[in-house]
């Protein structure tokens, strides 16, 4: 077991991710989904992972489940280890045997995650059965008391309903007690509350939360909305075009980003005390072709900051203080030492 | 359509002189199994199997060694398809200049072999029917009534479907209601009691069979056309053209049509196949073309007399292989151009 | 609340757009009929933006659809530069409303996947036989405006563009119809943030060039307060508040405006500062098959009394040009006077 990083006060993560990366070998050439990605996560801790799409926020979600492995055209390298395991080197089979009691997985669109031909009942009492091995009756039972967590009202005549005669946010907590349902160590969210509506989006979101803190579960919440992402998580990993560009803490992401794409990610999202027409700080330009990326930072062509260092070299991501690290060459409101001082341009191009 | 590195090997990417050659000793392989296989040293059964091994070795040992050299796939099978439907179209128009044997003058071939095997390399390279008809001619000949007939009776089908669904799917409601009795009421007869009442009315001429057979694939594509409509009318752009202001007729034809047109040319294709073979119970009902002049069809079913098939199984083979290659090769065509133009199959 | 009325118009005349008592039904399986829009009434006004916030099923794209007459709806009136368009003859309705143009959710759906961005920003020309030896300039002139290179875009599919790339194009095939009207249906709710930002920001410029007038369908409440200087509430078909959207989140009294408000994240502390987070009782969005009687937002709404289920309550002036639909809201407000 890895002795080395894990000092005597801390528990040693349930999550450990060191160097993954995710390769696609496509008609147009290698696509680096995830390229270069470390973290760990701890019980009871929350992580946010945040990105726009095709940033590689799911696929680095669907790899730590294992969902993502090794075949066909697709290529993983770099270790995840969950409790201790490298998924990435189990067979298929034990690999499965991880989904359920060691790590789960809450999707996007609940309705297609739901098999629409099968009542809510069997969802939940089938992997109760599979991984704990529980009777009939006690399934059911436990399906009855997950349901109930999840907030859903008379749970029992639930069981026998079919997907299609819940709503939406229905759903969604069905798909959490699922998750749930073998008492995961680790839960993996994927934009869980995309598909909702606003009024529902919050109530999920609260949910997942206190679930966490009263499981002390390990939580990775993947998600395009920075709003959904601060004040429910510990820490954040801002990810574009498959790297991660900046780790923080939530409360100092949101108050001094240092990556200028997170500044900038920050910036464009309109304000709600902020008065009508206030003009958006939009990033330029569209993300990178993930099969051409370009050379250096990837972020270069549409920052502001950019220099002829940023074209050439790729930043690596450097603790800048305890607990935070930022790949860039001339990141926002560090005191760098050779930082020659960047005017805050907004949105104009650069012109030299 | 997309096709993976072959250089991709158990998650690790070969270089290009490994590749090159792994090309190569494949290459050889297959060489050496196809002439063993030729050669006929070995027994007869293993024969076979080795030369299609040794084919498909030789394939792969060409297509390691070209994506080596040129970083591309070869599509040798796209190949072999159009050249076999080149060499197909080619020969049926040429068929009266071409030094060919008889192929329907039964009097002229009563001194013939019959039932002469196929490959004995003499006059007859495809053999001889019951009747000393040459079978390469009459394969060659029959290929221009069978094709003609099926290329017109899907067309048929193609513009009448097509414009029937579409307008079922875009208007729903009532029109629908009515085009659906009479697409529903078409399938419910069965193809068989159609043909015989049409074979009575009809003179046996190729154009009216191309009309009695498209009658036989008009429903299926009212039936595609009218549901591709349906999807598409719900997507944005058609609203989009609406509120530019577009008429009705110009959101059928120019938003929905070319549309709607890919998935019912790809079926078009596949119904060919089936209406060369529905042609051949035309003719075997007095309304097709009647025997002994060539169609795929009636050369097909000459197998089913007394014990041909059991006796001389090459009677049915020879017609049956060139309608195979034919559909395969005509099927392929349609799956790569769809997948050229395509333009969302060009996306990863 | 979710109650119907006029008194939020304005008396001018000089609104140009003017929708009165918009309904929009959708007959479904046996008799039952989905109540989408339930008398919706709004004036806008030259170089204004109306912001329309609701949830998913509130019935605002049904609204701005029946705007178009696409398709038009069960009953009421829609003035467009003083055109009645609803019962229009077909030939008539598509001239008329050339003028008014709409932005769709899905840029990559609006656009045909087998056109070339030259023929599809082209489109509203060639439907009115528009080929005049400017017609290319033109085209390049608009899609330069909407920040596309026409040199890079011109010959490519809708597939080769991004999402915003799309949009983009989709504003320039309005803008070449010379609108005077924009209806924006959930324009950017399908884009990633930082592309958001751009078609925000590139909106709001294009309004003050080509002066036009826009309503703004949205379910984001900071994206809708961004962009509009009036913002309606909608609630299964009905209006619950009409108010300017400067400081919106601060003076907005209906539960059902707070409750959107308390849902954005991040705004737990504004709601908790002021002591009125609002808890609804429940998540779930009652059947528009069936909606509640009285107030449509009873079933959710932690005010609601007997009164609530009885009466529908009417937008009434509780400030200027801040209406409200709730008998709760009214009360405390006459009080407060």
């Amino acid at each position: 077991m890895s002795t080395e990083v894990a000092s005597t006060t801390q528990a040693p993560p349930v999550l450990e991710v060191v160097d993954l990366e995710t390769r696609f070998h496509t008609a147009r050439g290698v696509v680096r989904a995830v390229d270069g990605v470390s973290l760990s996560l701890r019980a009871g801790e929350t992580l946010g992972l945040v990105g726009e799409s095709g940033s590689g926020k799911s696929v680095l979600g669907r790899t730590l489940m294992g969902l993502i492995a090794t075949g066909g055209t697709t290529e993983v390298s770099g270790t995840v280890r969950i409790a201790g395991q490298a998924v990435h080197e189990l067979s298929g089979r034990q690999r499965r045997k991880l989904w359920g009691p060691k790590i789960a997985m809450v999707f996007q669109d609940p309705m297609t995650s739901l098999n629409p031909v099968r009542p809510i009942g069997v969802h939940l009492t089938d992997p109760l059965r599979l991984h704990l091995g529980l009777s009939r009756r006690a399934a059911k039972e436990r399906a009855v008391e997950l349901l109930d967590r999840v907030g859903i009202p008379d749970p029992r005549r639930r069981l026998e309903q079919y997907p299609h005669e819940l709503s939406g946010g229905m759903r969604q907590r069905v798909m959490i007690a699922v998750a749930l349902s073998c008492d995961p160590e680790i839960l993996i969210a994927d934009e869980p509350t995309t598909a909702l509506d606003v009024t529902v989006q919050k109530q999920i979101l609260d949910l997942l939360g206190s679930l966490a803190r009263e499981r002390q579960m390990a939580t990775v919440l993947i998600s395009h909305d920075l709003g959904a992402v601060e004040g429910r998580t510990d820490r954040v990993v801002v990810m574009y075009a498959g790297r991660a560009v900046e780790t923080a803490p939530t409360t100092e992401l949101f108050a001094a980003p240092h990556h200028p794409y997170a500044e900038a990610l920050i910036g464009s999202v309109p304000a709600l005390d902020a008065p009508p027409h206030t003009v958006l700080r939009a990033i330029d330009g569209t993300p990178p072709d993930m099969a051409n990326p370009p050379v250096g930072c990837r972020y270069a062509p549409r920052c502001n900051r950019a220099q002829d260092l940023c074209r050439d070299q790729m930043p690596l991501l450097l603790d800048t203080s305890p607990g935070r690290s930022v790949a860039c060459h001339f990141p926002v409101s560090v005191a760098l030492p050779d930082v020659p001082e960047v005017p805050d341009g907004a949105n104009e191009k650069e012109t030299v | 359509m997309y096709m993976p590195d072959p250089g991709f090997v158990r998650g690790t990417l070969l270089r290009r002189g490994q590749l090159a050659r792994r090309g190569a000793a494949l290459l050889v392989a297959g060489l050496v199994a196809v002439a063993l296989g030729l050669s006929g040293v070995l027994v007869a059964v293993v024969n076979p199997v080795l030369i299609i091994g040794g084919l498909v070795a030789v394939y792969a040992g060409v297509d390691r060694l070209v994506w080596a050299a040129r970083r591309r796939r070869l599509d040798l099978l796209l190949g072999l398809a159009s050249a076999w439907l080149v060499l197909l179209v080619g020969a049926a128009i040429l068929a009266p200049v071409l030094p060919l044997g008889e192929h329907e003058d039964v009097a002229a071939t009563i001194t013939d072999p019959i039932f002469l095997e196929p490959f004995t390399y003499g006059d007859h390279p495809l053999g001889t029917n019951g009747a000393g008809l040459d079978m390469l001619a009459r394969v060659i000949y029959g290929a221009r009534a069978s094709l003609t007939i099926a290329v017109m009776a899907v067309t048929i089908g193609l513009v009448v479907g097509s414009a029937i669904g579409i307008i079922a799917g875009f208007y729903r409601r009532k029109v629908d209601t009515v085009i659906g009795i009479f697409t529903n009421a078409l399938l419910a007869v069965p193809p068989l009691i159609l043909l015989i009442v049409l074979a009575t009315v009809l003179d046996p001429k190729v154009r009216n069979m191309a009309i009695a057979l498209s009658l036989l694939t008009i429903p299926t594509m009212v039936r595609l056309a009218r549901a591709n409509t349906i999807a598409y009318s719900q997507r944005e752009f058609v609203l989009a053209a609406r509120a530019l202001g577009a008429t009705k007729g110009r959101i059928m034809v120019r938003e929905l049509l070319p549309n709607v047109l890919p998935p019912m040319l790809s079926m078009a294709v596949v119904v060919m196949s089936a209406l060369i073979v529905a042609e051949a119970s035309l003719s075997f009902l007095g309304l097709g073309i009647q025997p002994p002049s060539p169609t795929w069809g009636n050369m097909i079913l000459e197998a089913e007399a007394n014990d041909t098939m059991t006796e001389h199984p090459f009677i049915l083979l020879v017609p049956g292989t060139v309608l195979f290659l034919t559909v395969y090769s005509v099927n392929l065509l349609g799956e790569r151009a769809q997948q050229r133009w395509d333009p969302r199959g060009a996306k990863l | 609340m979710a109650g119907s009325g006029t008194a939020h118009l304005r008396e001018s005349d000089d609104a140009v757009l003017d929708v009165r008592d918009l309904v929009v039904e959708f007959p479904v399986g046996r008799k039952q009929v989905v109540h989408a829009v339930s008398g919706l009434s709004i004036d806008l006004r030259e170089g204004e933006t109306l912001g329309i916030l609701g949830e998913s099923g509130c019935g605002k794209s049904s609204a701005g659809r029946a705007m178009m007459q696409l398709p038009p709806p069960t009953s009421g009136s829609v003035r467009f530069a003083d055109t009645e368009l609803v019962g229009l003859k077909p030939r008539e309705l598509r001239r008329a409303r050339s003028r008014m143009q709409m932005i769709l959710q899905d840029p990559i759906s609006s656009l045909n996947p087998r056109r070339k961005v030259k023929d599809l920003v082209a489109e509203g020309l060639a439907v009115w036989g528009y080929d005049g030896d400017d017609r290319d300039g033109l085209l390049r002139e608009t899609l330069l405006a909407v920040g596309l290179d026409p040199e890079v875009v011109w010959e490519r599919r809708p597939h080769e563009l991004s999402g915003g790339q799309c949009q983009r194009v989709c504003i320039a095939r309005a803008l070449l119809m010379d609108p005077t009207v924009l209806i924006c249906d959930e324009p950017v709710s399908s884009l990633d943030v930082s592309v958001q930002a751009q078609i925000l920001n590139l909106l709001e410029r294009t309004k003050d060039r080509y002066g036009l007038s826009m309503v703004f369908i949205a379910h984001d409440v900071a994206v809708v307060k961004n962009i509009s200087d009036r913002v309606m509430v909608l609630y299964l078909g009905k209006t619950c508040e009409v108010l300017p959207s400067d400081g919106l989140e601060s003076e907005a009294v209906h539960p059902y405006t707070r409750l959107l408000l308390a849902s954005v994240p991040g705004a737990e502390e504004v709601a908790a500062g002021r002591g009125e987070a609002i808890v609804p009782i429940s998540s779930e969005l009652p059947s528009p098959l069936a909606p509640p009687s009285g107030c449509r937002f009873r079933t959710r709404c932690p005010l609601a009394t007997e009164r609530c289920a009885e009466e529908e309550p009417q937008l009434r002036e509780v400030r200027p040009g801040h209406h409200v639909a709730c008998h709760h809201v009214a009360v405390t407000a006459e009080e407060n006077q």
